[in-house]
């Protein structure tokens, strides 16, 4: 990113002045200077954009992990007020609607589980449906997927997958209100069909990672996290039929937003007001496939459980946290001394109330949400807490990922699937793909350093670092 | 090969080139399904059938391969050869391709195409059709 276009608030936030003439909300960059270098042009163009949108309260802002997605940079947080003709935007959720994060803690350690690690790895991938054109080992009709939209987790546990104990640690206790299963077209659903616990392709996976280091002690003890401790992080969304939303309604927004007087500074833009016939009707599909993704990561922490449950008898696989990062939540928000009920954009941000949060379960209301930051499968993760600064800051947002830095096409060029799989192998981190491709594209050199996102974010005051956790085992997808 | 790709951060770039509107629109189906498998490989053992109405030429291309990913992830299958006809704003699509083996490369599932850099736009040698597919 040029830089001379924008001006620093602090060494963590930064901001861009306004042209002569131009009119549009304030955009918020948060990051290092080393982070924001290494950001492609896109990123300013795509936030700038976004704080010309009718609505918009406060700034449009990118976290430390942004980069050039479409409509809405991928780290994009916006929230706008549907009184004031606020929009809903499509790009600005993202086609995989919900993505997001469950994490499982166990009282495992990396010593129980060291010397049986070929076998947990085999074991999962053989049981945990990835990659492109694996389907699950669930077959549901029309009928039933309905019920799935409407209940997302909730369904999931009352079909067996799970235990009634991980709703509470699940956004929204696991099911989205406002879930609209008939505004989902036929195609969506049928998508849907066969992918009920699947992972997906991608940068999704599951991961077996080990907390190395305690950072926060009193958050990591409401977490239930300590040094050596076995985690697992499971990385997906809503699959096809959220795809399928996504691609419809972008569509039919960008025709609507002509219609309905918007004026989009850039077509990728696609929008409608809140307050519009087809406004509700894409956040009633959005809510459905949010729901989607919720039993979806419901059912793949069953089967992941089931595996564990085989070859390590007697332990327990808990929720930490399940948390989206491809999302609009309606949320109430404080600004300039008004509380406002406003609808927060986070394409690839994470959400991270911080502590005293009536929506918080009762065990994290002291320290704040757990708000996870999934890194490259050779690297490292990150789990945080939420900051009561973060609020005024973000909205209550923080950072989601480590970020690409390298297109898939320049990873492509420099590595090889198989030859990364050996030395990550070497490195003690065992891989399971049936895409060498996809391998290849998601080698931990295509992405940022996840230490440098994760530091900004807390330095940036939108969540503090509670642990670290490093990669031992990844099915990737 | 009538298709090429450009860089994206996150995603990647599609560019489909032809003689014709609909011989690029085919070779931006091309680039997209060769990302999630090697199209040589893909046996045409299933046909799918398609239509759709769309007046705007942009708006068109990104239909025409998300539909194509719906119709064949509803069908589980993979597609490897593809057809459009354009009759003003109808459009008449047919793709062939097989069911998923154990056998078949696994590239990357490509969620949908967006209208990021989109463009559909005549070239000297005929039409070019590009846009970002997230994957």
């Amino acid at each position: 990113m040029d830089l001379t276009r924008i001006r620093a608030i602090d060494p963590w936030s930064w901001t861009v002045p306004l042209s002569p003439g131009e009119s549009r909300h304030e955009v918020k960059l948060y990051g290092s200077r080393e982070l924001l270098e290494t950001m492609d042009d896109k990123v300013l163009e795509q936030i700038t954009n976004v704080a010309r949108l009718p609505g918009l309260v406060g700034a449009a802002m990118t976290m430390p992990d942004a980069h050039w997605g479409y409509g809405f940079p991928i780290g994009g947080v916006a929230a706008f007020d549907p009184d004031l003709g606020g929009i809903i935007s499509a790009g600005g959720v993202g086609f995989d609607i919900s993505c997001g994060i469950r994490c499982l803690r166990t009282d495992l350690t990396l010593r129980d589980i060291a010397p049986h690690m070929k076998r947990l790895a085999d074991g999962l991938f053989r049981d945990i449906p990835a990659g492109v054109g694996e389907g699950g080992q669930i077959r549901l009709d029309v009928a039933q997927l309905d019920r799935v939209l409407a209940g997302g987790a909730r369904w999931a546990v009352e079909q067996g997958y799970g235990e009634a104990t991980d709703l509470e640690y699940v956004e929204e206790n696991g099911c989205a209100s406002g879930a609209v299963p008939a505004t989902v077209s036929a195609l969506s659903k049928k998508r849907q069909l066969g992918e009920m616990g699947t992972l997906g392709s991608g940068n999704h996976y599951l991961e077996v990672q080990w907390v190395e280091r305690i950072v926060d002690q009193e958050a990591a003890r409401a977490f239930g996290l300590f040094e050596g401790q076995i985690v697992i992080s499971i990385h997906c969304g809503s699959r096809g039929l959220g795809h399928q939303i996504g691609t419809e309604y972008l569509v039919s927004l960008a025709k609507a937003a002509g219609r309905l007087g918007i004026t989009l500074p850039d077509r990728e833009l696609a929008c409608a007001p809140i307050n519009s016939d087809e406004g509700q009707a894409y956040l009633g599909a959005m809510h459905a496939a949010t729901n989607c993704a919720l039993a979806n990561r419901q059912i793949l922490a069953h089967l992941a459980r089931r595996v564990f449950a085989h070859q390590f008898p007697g332990h327990r696989l808990e929720t930490l946290f399940d948390v989206s990062h491809n999302t609009c939540k309606v949320e109430w928000h404080e600004v300039e001394g008004r509380r406002r009920l406003l609808y927060v954009h986070r394409k690839g941000a994470t959400r991270a109330f911080g502590p005293g949060h009536p929506a918080l379960p009762q065990r994290y209301r002291e320290v704040g949400q757990p708000v996870i930051i999934g890194g490259s499968m050779g690297t490292g993760s990150y789990i945080l807490g939420g900051t009561a600064e973060s609020e005024a800051r973000a909205y209550s947002s923080a950072s989601h990922g480590a970020g690409r830095a390298m297109s898939r096409h320049a990873a492509l060029k420099r590595w090889q699937g198989r030859e990364l799989l050996k030395d990550l192998e070497t490195r003690g981190v065992l891989v399971r793909t049936r895409s060498m491709r996809g391998a290849a594209e998601e080698a931990p050199g295509a992405y940022k350093d996840v230490e440098r996102v994760a530091e900004a974010t807390e330095r940036a005051g939108l969540a503090r670092r509670v642990a670290v956790l490093r990669p031992k085992v990844c099915v990737k997808g | 090969m009538p298709f090429r790709y450009f860089a994206h951060d996150a995603d990647v770039g599609v560019v489909g080139a032809g003689a014709t509107l609909e011989q690029a629109f085919v070779a931006g189906a091309e680039a997209a399904f060769s990302l999630i498998t090697r199209l040589d490989e893909v046996q045409p053992r299933e046909r799918l059938e398609l239509d759709f109405e769309e007046a705007d030429v942009e708006l068109a291309f990104v239909t025409w391969i998300n539909l194509l990913l719906g119709h064949a992830q509803e069908n589980g299958l993979v597609l490897g050869k593809f057809e459009l006809e354009r009759d003003g704003d109808h459009w008449h699509g047919r793709a062939w391709g097989e069911p998923w083996s154990a056998g078949m490369e696994r590239g990357v599932d490509v969620k949908g195409a967006t209208l990021t850099m989109l463009s559909v736009a005549p070239v000297d040698s005929g039409w070019e059709a590009r846009c970002v597919v997230d994957v």
